[in-house]
């Protein structure tokens, strides 16, 4: 092992770590903003890359440029999903980490089943996109490009969530919400209405991170589950909640995922991951960056 | 009140017995294969989602990684039969131990967690169990285990010709977990539990303590999972990591008590009876070539019934007349 491939590695490891953040922040948004876990982001992102394929197949649109579409389906699709279920899930009289758990789990079957029965079960790729394939040389290290514009959609998305969420009228209706969502009906604001959005923005966040991973991954009705127990431990990692311990938790998976894949077999290369975040969970219970 | 509750414990009893009687006499009435086969299963979950229950019903630890005690009965009793010709029998008694001393040693430094970091690190062991499974080349890998047959015996719990052996074993497993259930409801670790579930800080300031009384509820829990898995090995003679390991069989084992009413007694078992068939009716029947109806009908099954009955079907069952005599009572 040459410092080279470590460094290549790592790199390439940096770059996954930035999307994976995206595919996680809209989950961090959502739980940060009502409590609730989204165990169907993965069909979110599943969905998206559906878009993105098609897109691309039947009129040509390629994922970059269909990218802010899927991003804007995504936030109509979040906002029903919102209004339609969670809405009622969040009012559960009993149970209810059991109902909002099972409610958003019951939804990622169907849309798995809804994939399954519209889409077949086969896998398909996005082919000859402007991307697709193309590497780049820096300084002797090679970077796939989709990978490398995914990271600067990512921090881009980040700096722009990060501006939205501090600067604009609703961004601040977010966080009162998320301080206080009784005091914030008296002042005049819809909660529902400011959740709907939350989850409109948390699922467009996701919508742009799958139109990136449908150039460089494969889609099948099954994909969302893989990247999904990712996301899970990269919002835990950074603390549930903590929109920012997302892109922190990202990059830590990323770097952890590629060097595990340096030392064990890649197959095993999630352990590293899985074993990261029991060791942190186990020393700070909110992860990194959560409230204590 | 007290009197109230005893009769209401001693009908609890005399009904579980009526239901397990009749049930044991199905089988003399149906004699079709497939039939039986679907009666095994749901008897099977029954007992697996009881199991499930006592550490995330009644002690409130939601637990998404059961799979890995199944999978780890599963494979100590084959591993045990194929390699050291041990019998079926003393696997699944290795198998069972072994899983509770694993779930007391993981719940050591998981049981300070809490919420969805607790259930996430449940998803996140058994999926590295799985892994390590898939990539241990002396357990088969990820081919999995054929477990030789040798002939009908219940010594060596195989049998070809019939399933009726089956039938009666995983209904007296179902029986045992639910009994067991029945016993720890009425027991001082019963209370407990429920005590740790509604507010463990309160019930921390009243003695409770609660870290022992979640390492008991994942002991027996992981012991009668670990039982079922050791089972399902015998019953379908051949093992492979994600089969019974994988995220989907922890799913499937919490589902019928989380639709049946979580924490309750009934729950797993009704929530198994209507769940079980109609997944393998929906799957044998539409879902048959892969296209995933079966699924569309499962998800929207389980986000109907957790909006519309958080409680679960069992809230369907309490009797208004009940209610009534109670609200007197006070």
């Amino acid at each position: 092992m040459t410092a080279e491939t470590i460094i290549q590695s790592l790199a390439s490891g940096l770059l996954m770590g930035l999307l994976y953040g995206l595919i996680a922040v809209g989950l961090a948004l959502i739980f940060g903003l009502m409590d609730v876990v989204n165990f169907a982001h993965g069909e979110f992102l599943m969905i998206a890359m559906y878009a993105t394929f098609f897109l691309f197949a039947f009129f040509a649109i390629d994922p970059l440029l269909s990218a802010p579409l899927v991003a804007a389906a995504l936030f109509v699709f979040g906002a029903v999903v919102y209004l339609l279920i969670v809405r009622f899930a969040v009012r559960a009289k009993a149970n209810a980490g059991m109902v909002q758990i099972f409610s958003t789990f019951g939804l990622a079957i169907v849309m798995r089943g809804l994939a399954q029965f519209f889409f077949t079960p086969d896998y398909r790729s996005v082919t000859n996109s402007w991307l697709g394939g193309k590497t780049i040389s820096v300084g002797g290290i090679f970077l796939p490009e989709p990978q490398l514009v995914g990271a600067l959609v990512s921090i881009a998305a980040f700096a722009g969530l990060y501006f939205f969420i501090h600067r604009t009228d609703f961004g601040r209706a977010l966080e009162a919400t998320r301080e206080d969502a009784g005091a914030v009906a008296l002042v005049g604001i819809d909660k529902n209405r400011v959740f709907a959005l939350g989850w409109g923005l948390g699922a467009a966040l996701v919508g742009l991170a799958g139109a990136i991973m449908a150039i460089f991954f494969y889609v099948y009705p099954d994909v969302g589950a893989s990247f999904a127990l990712i996301a899970y431990v990269t919002v835990a990692l950074g603390g549930f909640g903590s929109v920012f311990g997302a892109f922190a938790g990202g990059i830590i998976v990323g770097l952890v995922e590629a060097t595990t894949a340096l030392i064990l077999p890649p197959s095993l290369k999630s352990v590293g991951i899985y074993a990261v975040y029991l060791l942190v969970v186990f020393v700070r219970p909110r992860g990194l960056f959560g409230s204590m | 009140m007290d009197k109230d509750f005893a009769r209401r414990r001693r009908r609890e009893l005399i009904v579980a017995f009526c239901l397990a009687a009749v049930a044991a006499l199905v089988p003399l009435f149906v004699k079709d294969v497939y039939v039986q086969n679907v009666m095994v299963l749901t008897l099977m979950y029954a007992a697996l989602s009881q199991s499930w229950n006592i550490l995330s019903g009644y002690c409130g630890q939601i637990s998404l990684g059961h799979a890995l005690y199944f999978g780890l009965g599963a494979y100590t009793t084959a591993l045990l039969f194929t390699k050291f010709g041990v019998l079926p029998w003393f696997g699944m008694l290795a198998g069972g131990v072994l899983s509770a001393l694993i779930a007391m040693a993981l719940g050591y430094p998981c049981f300070r967690l809490r919420g969805h970091y607790f259930v996430i690190a449940t998803i996140v062991i058994a999926e590295i169990g799985l892994l390590l499974i898939q990539n241990w080349d002396w357990a088969g890998a990820a081919l999995g285990i054929d477990i030789p047959v040798r002939g009908d015996s219940w010594l060596k719990f195989q049998f070809t010709r019939s399933k009726l052996p089956y039938f009666y074993f995983a209904l007296a497993l179902a029986c045992v977990a639910w009994f067991v259930t029945w016993w720890l409801e009425d027991s001082k670790w019963g209370y407990w539990w429920r005590a740790v579930k509604d507010n463990p800080d309160a019930a921390e300031s009243l003695g409770v303590v609660v870290f022992n009384s979640k390492m008991g509820a994942a002991a027996v829990s992981a012991f009668l999972v670990a039982v079922g898995g050791s089972f399902y090995a015998q019953f379908v003679s051949y093992i492979d990591p994600e089969s019974v390991m994988g995220f989907q069989f922890s799913l499937l084992m919490a589902l019928p008590a989380v639709l049946g009413g979580i924490g309750t007694l009934w729950g797993p078992v009704l929530g198994a009876v209507i769940l079980i068939p109609l997944t393998e009716l929906t799957r044998s029947f539409i879902g048959g070539s892969g296209r995933g109806v079966d699924l569309i009908v499962y998800g929207t099954l389980i986000v109907l019934i957790s909006l519309a009955l958080p409680r679960g079907l069992v809230s369907l069952f309490a009797r208004p007349k009940f209610f009534w005599r109670k609200a007197a009572v006070r």
